[in-house]
């Protein structure tokens, strides 16, 4: 039997792994793909509720399937920015490693 | 939603998440990335949100990911040299990692809501697409329309940050 927390254990561990990967990983790109991995796994439990808690005449709460919508938009334009701004920054330092990034570190 | 397939597609997902982050390799971090998208999406599928589900392999697995690997195909990086890791670095972000994850562990465990299966649908097709646009253009329109207005910026940003002479 699968219960609402499977998914949000599941959730939980996606974006853990995304947390790690934005901690651990020194390549700008990869902590560019933990960010989404983050925003998926909060979609993950959005959906999850969304399905646990029926409305009245039984079908999933549509308002969290439209906030996911959002969150999807709004993430595929963060993907175009922020890909944007690390060709930008490539261009002017020939680097994506954070550790080569340092002007402004105290 | 069998529980076989739940814990396939979740093994598949975790693992290929995995992968993306101890991957040295870009190019092999962003396939991973693709397989876990379909995973997740094959997840929305079995919660019984099929525009969620297609939405999801559309936006991510097929443009997003495209984008990211054009990126990498155009700043042409190669595999990362091998630099001296950092051991008390890499033990910290897992310690700090670790710790979020067992917070997030105890604060499910006491969810009482957590341990209940999910309630049975009143009919087993739901008019996703019908549904999800209805409350888009009722109840949603101003932010529907504010998100048109930031993907127009994120448009007319990109072309600016991508001119060759950056004022």
């Amino acid at each position: 039997m699968v219960t609402l927390g499977h998914y949000l254990i599941v959730s939980g561990m996606l974006f853990t792994i995304g947390f790690a990967g934005v901690l651990l990983r020194r390549n700008i790109i990869i902590i560019f793909m933990s960010l989404e991995l983050m925003l998926n796994a909060a979609n993950l439990s959005l959906v999850a509720f969304s399905r646990f808690r029926l409305t009245p005449d039984g079908l999933p709460n549509y308002n969290a399937q439209v906030f996911v919508f959002f969150i999807i938009t709004v993430a595929a334009a963060e993907v175009a920015v922020g890909l944007a701004i690390i060709v930008a920054l490539y261009r002017a330092r020939q680097t994506t490693h954070v550790e080569d990034i340092n002007s402004l570190k105290f | 939603m069998s529980p076989f397939l739940f814990w396939l597609f979740a093994f598949v997902m975790l693992v290929f998440g995995a992968a993306v982050v101890i991957n040295r390799n870009p190019i092999a971090s962003a396939l991973s990335l693709v397989i876990c998208f379909m995973g997740l999406s094959a997840l929305f599928i079995s919660l019984d949100a099929f525009f969620i589900g297609i939405i999801q392999v559309l936006v991510y697995a097929g443009a997003v990911m495209v984008l990211f690997l054009f990126i990498i195909m155009l700043l042409d990086l190669r595999m990362e040299q091998l630099r001296k890791l950092n051991i008390v670095a890499v033990a910290g972000g897992l310690a700090v990692a670790m710790a979020f994850f067992i917070q997030i562990y105890f604060v499910i465990g006491q969810l009482s809501a957590a341990k209940q299966p999910f309630p049975p649908l009143a009919a087993v097709k739901t008019d996703d697409v019908h549904n999800v646009g209805l409350l888009l253009f009722t109840n949603y329109t101003l932010p529907f329309q504010v998100i048109g207005v930031l993907v127009l910026v994120a448009t007319i940003g990109v072309i600016v940050l991508s001119k060759r002479e950056l004022r």
